[in-house]
């Protein structure tokens, strides 16, 4: 909003804008090279882009012994860089609506559990599992919704709740143990029972091993979340609300509807996410998750969406998981420790986003 | 002020500007929006500290490169934004960066005293540690006033001062300009208003496209003069003569009461008994809380059911439960608050333009981009729009255009009733204009609108017929010809006015 008024508050010419669209006053030697370095400075997407290429252009250099040139490594940062990128779409439609989803990382861990006991303790069919899954993550983020939108809690505070809360229910579901294929019988010795379909399925890859299903269900979801964002009316009403809810509300938009409608989204890509980690782990842990909505809202900011809402978009956010991904596993290839890791890590998520933010 | 030039980017908004301000004089400095007035102003307040040129003061030459450095050269600038700390107290925010201290301690009591000393010669009581945000906006510009005022400045600046005042207090102010005129105070002073250059302006200076045009004692620049120095060439008459031609009524309020906050009973506007014809314009006269707005807002379904009474639009009962159940039933409200209230700065003119009738647009819910920028580029070639691009930002736009655009997000929902609030505020007088011939092309093409003003000739001039509220409530209605400033003043300021006439009976005289 300040960068909004600071921006508003240079005066215009009546035929049109004096300024080109986040163009900086830059000292220009060149000709025509110039020209499209500030184009592609000056849009979000072209900065997102660039610090993609530098995350890539470090990889290259500190390349492992050429390990970061070998396209397994490319398969494996994709592959897990899926199940944060799943929720990092859902927290795309919320943040560029204006809020902030704090739960996700603790609903997919519900999901997980939930997932794990149906499938493996209760033997459901993934027809069944998926649905009821899916249900799950969308009333933990239609309660969360309603109350901030119905009841105008703050987001911050209505989905910190719910993080607790979704938390609490996962081990509670699980009686706060990983819900595994090892069941313990009543003599306190454990048996095994196979691995389910469902989670074989999900934590397959196809095409040789080349593309992990998890990263095919990972740009499923981007594409979906996409096409609600840029292709429908309700992409539109959140853009809407999260520049100006008051106008928006005025111009007859169901603005209630519409912000619950985002977090009932990030609940089910946070179902979505569950399932995932659930095959992938092969079991129900309640403890997943922890950390994962701030790494996915670390993806999108970094992709140059608003965190104020009202700019940005899906193709942002992919570029954003993408960085994010990359730059973990450059981190991890090079055996750099996890405490340095963190702390690397944050340096350059504030690095990135310094460079997104719109110069004026 | 001399040689003054300021670029942004590639585009230069101020080129070889001028400027001198004498002690103890009012200098209007007028131009359309974009003409780089605010720039000026904000170069002289130490907002914009990277410029071309010199300003010197009392002949010693001064750069200042922050607003505190230009409070200490006795500069105070009264934003044309209003420039207050929402959650802040209102004494704080008239000492912000000020405040009167004792070994680092804020001394409350102090400053409370002081701030209240400053509203009260401004007219205001009001409980200094509340939060500014509290506040109706035109409060809030006292307040803006207030702290400026505080400064102790030798050279005040006012960009729009009066633009959410209403006309008591507008005279207020102006009496305190006086005063401060007569202590050699120097005032520039920004307006639109025309009607405030002739009363109070001793010399004015015009900037047109960034260029000084000319600086001129007040009297010897009389209004067609000045209005081609500003727009360049002959405006001729500034308000388009009306035919009225009004229709069969198409609403009518009969003790219609609006209630704002669930939290009180009172009501904004109460017992409203008011009829429009297709085709009239209706003035809704009133002061600062007369409820004027909120009777529209009401009526807009913009605070629910909230109402009581019948309102029948087309003789089909009306009483929206949100705007859109209004707009569904072919009401469109333009709210006093572009930025606020009207307009999404962060999407597309096309976002904007096609908000309200998204709908319709996008059958299926799966949007059709290529239709909306059709409707967009429809309504906003009627309305004249200028812009480089459909796909800029609503922000990027000058005032006049942002208007145009929220006028076209309207029109573009096809409305029989228009309610219109303050559709010219912060508009250039070219724009103005180009509003002015828009609404007479709507009437004519049979809409009825409801009309407010916080400029008493555009009321006047506009309306059909006037309707004047004072504390919720209608105390007279005129026929357009009875009206003049001093009655529709009287009647907003509570007088009442009942003489039995059949010519200002709300009744449609013909069946």
């Amino acid at each position: 909003m300040m960068s909004d008024q600071t921006r508003l508050a240079t005066p215009r010419a009546v035929n049109g804008p004096e300024e080109p669209r986040g163009g900086e006053p830059r000292q220009i030697s060149g000709s025509e090279r110039p020209a499209l370095w500030r184009r592609l400075l000056s849009s979000p997407a072209g900065r997102a882009a660039l610090a993609l290429l530098l995350v890539l252009a470090v990889g290259a250099i500190f390349n492992a012994d050429g390990a970061f040139f070998n396209p397994g490594t490319h398969r494996d940062t994709l592959r897990e860089a899926s199940v944060t990128g799943i929720l990092a779409c859902g927290m795309t439609l919320v943040i560029i609506s204006g809020g902030i989803d704090l739960s996700v990382g603790s609903v997919l861990a519900l999901v997980a559990v939930c997932a794990a006991t149906m499938a493996i303790h209760w033997n459901w069919p993934a027809w069944l599992v998926v649905p009821c899954c899916l249900c799950v993550g969308a009333a933990a983020g239609g309660a969360a919704g309603l109350v901030t939108a119905r009841f105008g809690v703050q987001p911050f505070i209505a989905t910190l709740a719910m993080m607790v809360l979704a938390r609490g229910l996962a081990k509670y579901a699980s009686g706060g143990m990983k819900v595994s294929t090892a069941i313990q019988n009543s003599d306190g010795t454990f048996h095994y029972v196979p691995v389910p379909p469902l989670f074989h399925g999900i934590g397959a890859r196809i095409l040789d091993g080349n593309l992990a299903v998890v990263t095919l269900i990972f740009l499923v979801c981007v594409a979906t979340a996409w096409l609600a964002l840029s292709r429908h009316r309700w992409g539109r009403y959140l853009y809407a609300i999260g520049g100006n809810e008051e106008a928006a509300r005025l111009s007859g938009i169901p603005v209630v509807s519409a912000k619950t409608f985002a977090y009932v989204a990030s609940g089910v890509f946070a179902a979505v996410a569950g399932l995932c980690e659930a095959a992938q782990e092969q079991q129900g842990d309640p403890e997943a998750g922890n950390g994962y909505e701030l790494t996915a809202i670390a993806m999108v900011v970094i992709g140059g969406t608003n965190l104020m809402g009202g700019r940005g978009g899906m193709g942002l956010t992919l570029l954003g998981v993408l960085t994010i991904g990359y730059l973990d596993k450059i981190l991890s290839i090079n055996a750099v420790p996890d405490a340095g890791r963190l702390v690397l890590t944050g340096i350059i998520i504030v690095a990135a986003v310094l460079t997104q933010r719109r110069k004026n | 002020m001399t040689g003054i030039t300021k670029r942004f980017g590639r585009v230069t908004v101020l080129d070889h500007a001028r400027l001198e301000l004498r002690g103890g004089e009012v200098h209007v400095l007028a131009g359309e929006n974009g003409a780089g007035k605010s720039t000026l102003v904000k170069i002289l307040g130490g907002v914009y500290p990277d410029y071309e040129g010199t300003i010197e003061i009392n002949g010693r030459p001064a750069r200042p490169h922050t607003p505190l450095q230009a409070s200490a050269l006795g500069i105070a600038v009264i934003h044309q934004e209003l420039s207050l700390v929402g959650p802040v107290s209102v004494a704080d925010n008239i000492f912000l960066g000020r405040n009167p201290v004792r070994a680092g301690w804020v001394r409350d009591g102090r400053q409370e005293a002081e701030a209240r000393r400053w509203l009260r010669q401004l007219g205001l009581e009001l409980d200094v540690r509340r939060p500014a945000e509290q506040f109706p906006i035109a409060t809030r510009q006292l307040i803006e006033i207030a702290k400026a005022l505080s400064q102790d400045a030798r050279v005040l600046v006012m960009d729009e001062p009066t633009s959410a005042l209403n006309a008591p207090e507008v005279e207020r102010l102006f009496a305190l300009i006086e005063s401060l005129k007569e202590d050699g105070c120097g005032i520039l002073y920004i307006t639109h208003k025309m009607e405030e250059i002739q009363r109070i302006a001793d010399r004015v200076t015009v900037l047109r496209d960034g260029r000084w045009i000319g600086t001129a004692p007040a009297r010897d620049l009389p209004m067609p003069r000045l209005i081609q120095w500003m727009v360049g060439r002959d405006m001729g008459e500034q308000f388009p003569r009306r035919t009225p031609a009004p229709g069969r009524e198409r609403l009518r309020l009969e003790n219609f009461s609006v209630f704002p906050s669930c939290f009180s009973r009172r009501p904004a506007a109460e017992d409203v008994s008011l009829s429009v014809r297709a085709g009239e314009i209706l003035g809704i006269g009133g002061l600062q809380g007369s409820g004027a707005s909120e009777l529209l807002l009401g009526l807009f379904g913009a605070y629910g059911r909230a109402t009581r009474g019948s309102v029948r639009l087309d003789d089909r009962p009306l009483r929206p439960a949100s705007p859109r159940q209004a707009i569904e039933a072919g009401v469109a409200l333009l709210t006093n608050d572009r930025k606020g209230t009207g307009l999404v700065l962060s999407l597309s003119i096309i976002a904007n333009a096609t908000l309200a009738g998204l709908r319709e647009l996008s059958p299926g819910g799966w949007r059709r981009p290529a239709r909306e920028r059709a409707a967009a580029a429809a309504v906003t070639r009627l309305m004249q729009l200028r812009a480089a691009s459909l796909d800029l930002d609503a922000g990027a736009l000058s005032g006049g255009n942002q208007q145009k655009v929220v006028l076209a997000k309207w029109l573009q929902t096809r409305p029989k009733l228009l309610l219109l609030d303050d559709p010219t505020r912060g508009v250039d007088v070219v724009a103005k204009r180009e509003i002015y011939q828009l609404m007479e092309q709507w009437t004519m093409q049979g809409i009825a609108i409801l009309l407010i003003s916080s400029e008493l000739p555009e009321l006047l001039r506009l309306s059909d017929r006037i309707a004047v509220l004072h504390r919720g409530r209608v105390t007279a209605q005129f026929s357009g010809g009875q009206a003049t400033p001093e009655n529709v003043l009287a009647a907003a300021m509570g007088q009442t006015h009942s003489e039995p006439d059949p010519g200002l009976r709300l009744e449609p005289t013909f069946k």
